[in-house]
């Protein structure tokens, strides 16, 4: 015993020793530790963002430098608070609490203190700052807008924020941040990569040398520039039109799917969320409820499409073969469900394809719908094949465009029927709106724009999207040059694309022809309701209009949705004009047309609601 | 074997373990304290050439014992004994002071730290006394003469103040053990140990209901043809439940902050965390930084001279007392495992060629180096694996210092060429 003792003692003092070290070098050891290493402290190295040019390579988004005032807590020596307070422009209070935040989020590591210094300010600053002990100046590259609109589809960039610094480990507090449109959607693309060099301190924070001779550092990488779909020239024009007015517009080149224009009355101007004026100018965005600057509504804003709705039932049923081009049905100045009558502006009489699309009767739409479903001996059936065909053109879900937003509209499904109405008690007949294109469904223009494409292209679209070229390989993601089929033959098209020329030539369009310019299109004006005080009260029908051109070869299809506008051949209608003139000839020749159309407004109606008086809707004025 | 002469019968695996840790300490002593590689290693104004100089101080030293004759350290032990209480004593009057502790002496070149000459005279004194035929450690009186033989030097070394060198006095017990002292003694201490500690943790209402139940548990389950008196027992309790009431006592007034800060952390006895995390990185700033250092180590350390904390300086007295920090960061798992499987085996060695003494003298000087060897490397490591409570000891062997280094160096010396005497003892 008395011999063992000591040696016992030793092994178990070996075994003890062993099991420590298995607990903190193998259990407690995780090898990202090099993170929060107060040895290393890294310093990076910004590459500038990428420039956004226009479809034609023009210069959109460019950067400007601003300059970032820094602080790391514990290194802070004291100072003169007053002064450092009136070189930054900010009250002690606030600099007491900047500062205190600093500290809590981490005394060793950099926090921003003032972003976005002006370059005066930062002369000023600069020759003081070695008073400062423990504060300097980053340099940051901001955006720059060569101009005042897409500012929707560009999206803003911000200082990235608790969540993004926890949930992303790339960035590092202080650093900017696509937050919407494109500059979200292709943040990786635009930002480049930092480059990285650790540098090891002793335990006074003091620099001794590059870590492990720079071999973990990395040189930054540049942002990419990218080219996108926009035409610069044309989304400044659709801007100019929609001043005063409150709707959406998409244009598509049907052949590429690229959007040409994207337009969201009312907008911004980009260059408001730059600089230091930046929250402020947010708030004043943000919480403008009335008319939601920030809501993109050519991708986001979900209503029922109206009468362009009409030129897909017209192309089920002739895929369907239940009716042809010669088919006729009988406009009673509407038409009648069960006994009561459903009202129609036509003008009544015999009404075939053509005449049915180019005067827009909801008579012979009715009629066409119910033949769809009485094809099949259930109305389950016949939903479920209305509802294939209405998917094929893109309607009903997301569509997959490369912009982090938008909605997915809505083509109801017997389920949702069977819900509203109970199982089997619902038959064409109940929903007959469809037909017309009220009642259940909802689009975007976004997607009103695509089926118009797809009408266009004779029956395949490809997917909306706004890159046009990534950095000097030019390549972009693949699904965006697949063609999508849609389920109704080549053949179907003409009639119904000869009937949209005709809106022009002798329908709902005839006024707003353009010379030279062969165009198909598509009125539409939709009912629409809100709600005052609890009450559903009708406003002002929405404006709607949908178009390709030229109708052999066509080169742009759009859709323009003007909330309150009235008939579709009105704001929408010549809006459309415009932009179609204005994308394939490059000027107007029509300028009283221009003229009407950027100096009427629509402010008058969207103060109808609030104005807390009774009002008239649908008033003749124009 | 006689005639193989000193070379034959030296003890070379000792001799090869024991210049293993010497060159793996002054390694790692090299990766703390380099500042610019292009010096030379013989630069004497950095530490580790000093260090190497300091080798080379011991391998002169090592000459110079081989070449003493063996009997020569038995019979001036007495004289050795009370020259170094002489110079222990002398501290009081002509001490240099560093770092707040009297304990060294200005030699001009070097500074000599008595305390460390005071170990090895202690052991031989302790063997010689231990071993001399009239010695009878079974009674009290002679149990008393072998007290006082390793307390007078403590008591001497823990006023500089240097509480830690004192406290390893405390390893000549494993001697007196070694020599049929009682080993309930050992049994007592660790007890009173258990006992103040669990009365800081729990409170003295606790620990005697604990004891209670202990008590009637261990009645329960013996066997019944175990008899164990009633009376002692019972003795027993009141004595534990007297000297936890005087735990508190002892704590708040004997003890200086310091020490009870030290003892509050390794016992975790404050409750909130944050405040804890504070003291860890306040009071046992050391110890924090120390652990960190291992951790990051992980499997296979970050390599020599890559240690990022090691190179930083992160971990204070890194290249004396928290050595192993950085043979923890720099060769992970892999270098501390191997650096205690060396140290182990090396004691397990010297306990192997101990116990293969002819001679008393020899045997018990053997165990006094085991003991102080093994004490050190307890305490040291324990604290820098954040085991223990900060008691600043060296590493031996592996710590910066010349004192030390000498010291040990000559304390295990003077046992191998004891060794390699033994086949002459007989005669």
């Amino acid at each position: 015993m008395k011999k063992l003792l000591l040696s016992s003692i030793i092994v178990i003092i070996g075994f003890t020793f062993i099991g420590r070290l298995s607990y903190l070098q193998l259990f407690r050891f995780s090898p990202d530790q090099i993170l929060e290493d107060p040895a290393i402290k890294k310093i990076y190295d910004y590459p500038e963002r990428g420039y956004i040019y226009d479809r034609n390579g023009e210069l959109m988004v460019g950067n400007q430098p601003a300059y970032d005032v820094m602080v790391i807590p514990r290194e802070v020596q004291p100072l003169d608070t007053l002064e450092f307070c009136s070189l930054l422009g900010i009250d002690k209070k606030t600099f007491i609490s900047k500062m205190e935040k600093a500290r809590v989020y981490s005394p060793r590591l950099p926090s921003v203190l003032v972003p976005q210094l002006s370059k005066e300010d930062y002369a000023t600053l600069q020759e003081k700052m070695r008073h400062f002990v423990g504060f300097y100046i980053q340099k940051r590259s901001l955006r720059y807008y060569t101009t005042n609109s897409a500012a929707n589809v560009l999206g803003y960039i911000s200082e990235v924020n608790e969540w993004d610094l926890q949930n992303n480990p790339y960035y590092v507090a202080g650093e900017l941040k696509g937050r919407t449109g494109i500059e979200k959607q292709y943040e990786e693309v635009l930002r480049g990569r930092k480059g990285v060099k650790h540098i090891q301190k002793d335990r006074f924070n003091r620099d001794i040398g590059p870590y492990k001779d720079g071999k973990l550092d990395t040189l930054p990488e540049q942002g990419t520039e990218i080219h996108i779909t926009l035409d610069k020239k044309l989304q400044e024009y659709g801007e100019k039109l929609m001043h005063g007015k409150r709707g959406g517009i998409v244009a598509i080149e049907p052949k590429s799917g690229e959007i040409l224009a994207m337009i969201s009355g009312p907008t911004y101007d980009p260059s408001l969320l730059v600089g230091r004026e930046r929250s402020k100018n947010y708030s004043k965005l943000h919480y403008d409820s009335i008319s939601k600057p920030l809501f993109d509504r050519s991708i986001s804003y979900e209503k029922e499409p109206g009468s362009p709705f009409k030129t897909l039932n017209a192309l089920i049923a002739l895929q369907e073969g239940v009716v042809n081009p010669n088919t006729k049905f009988r406009c009673y100045h509407g038409f009648y469900v069960g006994n009561t009558l459903r009202g129609c502006h036509c003008g009544g009489g015999v009404r075939d394809m053509n005449s049915g699309i180019y005067q827009s009767c909801n008579a012979y739409f009715a009629g066409v719908f119910r033949r769809i479903y009485d094809k099949y001996p259930t109305t389950d059936e016949g939903m479920d094949v209305w509802e294939k065909h209405m998917k094929s053109f893109g309607l009903g879900n997301y569509l997959g465009t490369d912009l982090p937003t938008g909605r997915p509209g809505r083509i109801p499904d017997k389920n949702f029927y069977d819900k509203w109405y109970g199982d089997g008690r619902w038959a064409a007949s109940t929903i007959i709106s469809n037909a017309i294109g009220q009642g259940e469904i909802a689009a975007t223009p976004l997607q009103l724009a695509n089926m118009t494409a797809a009408i266009a292209n004779r029956g395949y679209f490809y997917t909306p999207h706004v890159i046009k070229s990534m950095g000097s390989s030019g390549s972009i993601d693949p699904k965006y040059t697949e063609p999508h089929y849609t389920t109704i033959d080549r053949k179907h098209f003409e009639p119904v694309i000869e009937g949209m020329a005709n809106v022009y030539k002798y329908g709902t369009a005839r006024w707003i022809q353009i010379p030279d310019i062969e165009i198909a299109g598509k009125t539409g004006t939709v009912e629409n309701f809100t709600k005052i005080d609890g009450e559903r009260v009708q406003l002002t029908d929405n404006s709607v209009f949908v178009a390709f051109a030229p109708v052999e070869n066509p080169q742009i299809a759009l859709a323009v949705y003007i909330e309150n506008g009235y008939y579709g051949a009105r704001y929408a209608g010549h809006i459309a004009s415009l932009l179609i003139e204005k994308y394939i000839k490059g000027e107007i020749t029509r300028k009283d047309l221009e003229k009407r159309m950027l100096e009427k407004t629509l402010e008058h109606e969207y103060a109808k609601p609030y104005s807390g008086e009774p009002f008239k809707i649908n008033e003749y004025v124009w | 074997m006689s005639g193989r002469g000193l070379f034959g019968r030296i003890d070379w695996i000792t001799i090869f373990l024991y210049a293993l840790l010497v060159f793996i300490g002054w390694i790692n002593i090299y990766s703390t304290s380099l500042v610019d590689p292009n010096l030379s290693i013989f630069d004497f104004s950095t530490l580790y050439g000093k260090q190497l100089f300091f080798i080379g101080l011991a391998a002169l030293g090592i000459i110079l014992v081989l070449f003493v004759e063996s009997n020569f350290f038995e019979r001036f032990a007495s004289i050795f004994y009370i020259i170094s209480i002489l110079l222990l004593l002398g501290l009081f009057v002509f001490g240099k002071t560093i770092a707040g502790a009297t304990s060294w002496y200005n030699l001009g070149f070097f500074n000599l730290q008595p305390s460390e000459l005071a170990k090895v005279a202690t052991a031989l004194a302790l063997a010689k006394f231990l071993s001399d035929i009239q010695t009878d450690i079974r009674t009290g009186r002679h149990q008393m003469y072998a007290l006082a033989i390793v307390l007078v030097p403590a008591l001497l070394i823990l006023p500089q103040p240097d509480p830690g060198s004192a406290l390893i006095y405390f390893s000549f017990f494993f001697v007196l053990f070694r020599e049929g002292f009682p080993l309930y003694y050992l049994g007592i201490l660790i007890f009173m140990v258990i006992l103040f500690a669990t009365t800081l943790m729990f409170g003295t209402v606790w620990v005697a209901i604990g004891l209670i139940i202990l008590t009637i548990l261990v009645y329960t389950f013996k066997k019944a043809s175990l008899k164990i008196p009633v009376l002692p027992v019972i003795g027993v309790i009141v004595l534990s439940i007297l000297f936890s009431l005087s735990v508190d006592f002892v704590y708040e007034n004997v003890f200086e902050q310091r020490h009870r800060d030290r003892i509050a952390l390794w016992l975790s006895l404050e409750k909130d965390e944050n405040k804890l995390e504070e003291i860890r990185k306040t009071i046992g700033y050391n110890t924090y930084q120390s652990e960190k250092a291992i951790e990051s180590g992980g499997f296979f350390g970050k390599g020599f001279l890559e240690g990022t904390r090691t190179k930083g300086d992160f971990v204070p007295e890194q290249h004396t007392d928290y050595i192993f920090s950085s043979v923890g960061e720099e060769w992970g798992f892999l270098g501390t495992v191997t650096v205690i499987l060396l140290f182990s085996v090396f004691f397990l060695r010297l306990i192997h060629i101990a116990e293969r003494q002819k001679s008393d003298f020899s045997r018990m000087y053997g165990y006094g180096v085991i003991s102080i060897l093994v004490f050190h490397y307890f305490i040291n490591i324990g604290m820098v694996i954040g085991l223990l409570p900060t008691i600043g000891v060296p590493l031996p062997f592996f710590s910066y210092g010349g004192s030390g280094l000498i010291f040990f160096t000559m304390l295990l010396f003077i046992f191998l060429k004891l060794d390699s005497n033994r086949l002459k003892d007989g005669i």
